[in-house]
């Protein structure tokens, strides 16, 4: 099962959600696999330790216009989409940097004047972590956790064609795949959420979480794949955002608590699922609710 | 004119809380929301919208079925994996779809149709200290930075021909076109950053993409209080690098229930630690931005 933890709004607690879902899973004897699709800035590392690995790039295939072919004819930028080429004074012009690499332009070329060139973008990185303190209590694997992770080159802009390539580094078998997304509410993270079972949608109780959550909720949905939510960082005062909650239908599968105890183990790259109760039993919830969702199982 | 573009890396380590108390100290600026796909801005803002333009979102494929011959060149000719075949029905993922039109362009029976989706849409508003340049993407769209861009430059527009000395913009989180979008030419790019071990692995990337375009850059630690050791070492890095320290600003209950009643932190609890310590920083960014004293 392939789930997706994401959130609309940055800083609610995916990547300590899906690496201490990990970790929960691989305690409870489950092989477990860790997916790193916020690109951009990948944090779970951090948590899990991965050893070195291997890794290889993801570039985007670009023309290059042999000029003594080219007659300038403009067929290539016509068909271009995204304003990478252009006719100018005779000359054909490519930029690179906006290129998505559809492939159009050599399919269209009378001259054959385009060569196929390679240009890096990101790399993908695949590795396994052995996370110490879980070695002593599951006894599946010994705790190893296969682990993806994907980076983009710092200056490229699209992330997007690297996690595609992340998400095609899934190592195949496994219980439970989780793929910690990127925040926001656009392509990166349509594109990391794509092809899971099940969304989770961690969220803060506050104007910012709440009105982001809103957001992708109705991206997830049009995307036809189920969603839950939970709810990190909870003040059990707060009634307003339980009514808020109950009131646009959203299915809350977890409230955990505001906790500086558990900011404090996760600003120094700990793990709360093994330092914190409290938070384990949240979070061995969430994976309960993950491997049994309610209402989908007779329940 | 000078502007001051406020990013940070990591998500939710307050670039928009502190935003909106920058742009309230500052007693007059254009402020700029280049968050597109995750608006918060304008929640801690008290304002009211004057112009709402649309946004134009890019193309998307579709197949008529019943002109479909389920040749399969399309699914060939698809970089993307856009294009499945179930029992020879042939269908465009339209959340994979880049609109490159490849399949369009070379479909036999042309049961392809390029489509162009609703992008968005983008405001221009006025609030007590000058005027509010925001937007609001459509869920799942596209973020090639064209929005941001937008919204950005209306914003200098709107600050040149309105006398502004001083522009003030939200970013986004991550490395991506709509940050590079928002930096680049800045006069200046604030980097908020949260005192753990992922804010100190985010913010190196950051530094070395403000690097990367040249701005000059300066640092401030978000609830520094929480992880005093990592706030030292995210100040001695950032000054390892040249990058300058603009401020520290406590965690502060002060500041969610500001936001909960729509204002900023400088407003709603102006003797507040953390407003404090936001004037302090507010002060620091001045001096080194060289805006004139109001």
């Amino acid at each position: 099962m392939r789930i997706a933890v994401a959130s609309g709004k940055g800083g609610t607690g995916k990547t300590t959600v899906a690496v201490n879902l990990v970790v929960s899973a691989v305690k409870a004897g489950l092989h477990a696999t860790y997916v790193d699709c916020d690109v951009e800035e990948p944090n779970g590392h951090i948590f899990l330790g991965p050893d070195e690995g291997l890794s290889r790039p993801v570039t985007i295939e670009v023309p290059k216009i042999d000029e003594s072919l080219c007659t300038a004819c403009g067929k290539c930028k016509e068909i271009c989409e995204f304003n990478a080429i252009a006719v100018l004074g005779g000359m054909v012009m490519v930029f690179p940097e906006l290129c998505h690499g559809c492939g159009g332009c050599f399919l269209v070329c009378p001259e054959n004047a385009m060569e196929r060139t390679q240009r890096p973008v990101g790399e993908v990185q695949t590795a396994n972590a052995r996370v110490k303190a879980i070695e002593a209590v599951g006894e599946v694997g010994g705790g190893e956790i296969p682990f993806v992770q994907g980076l983009l080159n710092i200056g490229e802009a699209m992330p997007v064609p690297v996690i595609r390539e992340v998400k095609k580094s899934i190592p195949g078998g496994g219980d439970i795949v989780v793929v910690d997304s990127p925040p926001g509410n656009s392509c990166p993270m349509v594109e990391a959420v794509r092809g899971s079972d099940r969304v989770i949608l961690v969220t803060e109780p506050t104007p910012f979480g709440l009105s982001d959550l809103d957001v992708a909720l109705r991206t997830i949905e049009e995307m036809g794949i189920p969603v839950d939510v939970v709810l990190n960082r909870y003040d059990p005062g707060d009634t307003a955002v339980d009514r808020i909650l109950a009131e646009k239908g959203v299915s809350v599968i977890a409230r955990i608590p505001e906790s500086r105890e558990v900011a404090g183990i996760g600003s120094r790259g700990g793990l709360a699922a093994l330092e914190s109760p409290e938070f384990a039993e949240a979070i061995d919830g969430i994976l309960e609710r993950m491997l049994h969702p309610r209402g989908e199982d007779g329940r | 004119m000078k502007e001051l573009v406020v990013i940070s890396g990591k998500g939710g380590t307050g670039k928009t809380s502190i935003t909106a108390s920058l742009v309230r100290l500052s007693g007059r600026a254009v402020a700029a929301d280049c968050d597109v796909d995750a608006a918060n801005l304008h929640l801690v803002t008290r304002h009211e919208v004057r112009r709402t333009i649309p946004f134009e979102g890019g193309l998307k494929a579709s197949i008529d079925t019943a002109a479909c011959t389920a040749c399969g060149k399309c699914v060939e000719l698809c970089r993307f994996d856009a294009i499945s075949n179930h029992d020879n029905i042939f269908r465009v993922d339209k959340f994979a779809c880049e609109g490159c039109g490849v399949c369009a362009y070379f479909c036999p029976e042309g049961a392809i149709a390029m489509d162009r989706e609703t992008g968005g849409e983008w405001y221009v508003s006025d609030t007590d200290t000058g005027p509010m340049v925001h937007a609001r993407l459509a869920p799942g769209g596209e973020n090639s930075g064209k929005l941001v861009t937008i919204v950005r430059n209306e914003a200098k527009k709107i600050a040149r021909d309105g006398g502004f000395g001083t522009m003030i913009v939200d970013g986004a989180p991550g490395i991506g076109c709509p940050v590079i979008s928002s930096v680049t030419g800045a006069d200046a790019v604030l980097v908020v950053v949260e005192p753990t071990l992922s804010g100190m692995h985010d913010m190196k990337r950051v530094l070395e993409l403000t690097g990367h375009f040249g701005v000059t850059t300066m640092v401030a630690v978000n609830r520094f209080d929480i992880n005093e050791e990592t706030a030292s070492a995210i100040s001695d890095y950032a000054a390892s690098r040249g990058v300058e320290t603009a401020g520290m600003v406590r965690y502060d209950p002060e500041v969610t229930r500001a936001q909960k009643n729509g204002m900023s932190v400088v407003e709603y609890s102006g003797d507040s630690p953390a407003a404090n310590d936001l004037r302090r920083l507010w002060k620091n960014l001045a001096r080194r931005l060289e805006l004139e004293e109001r």
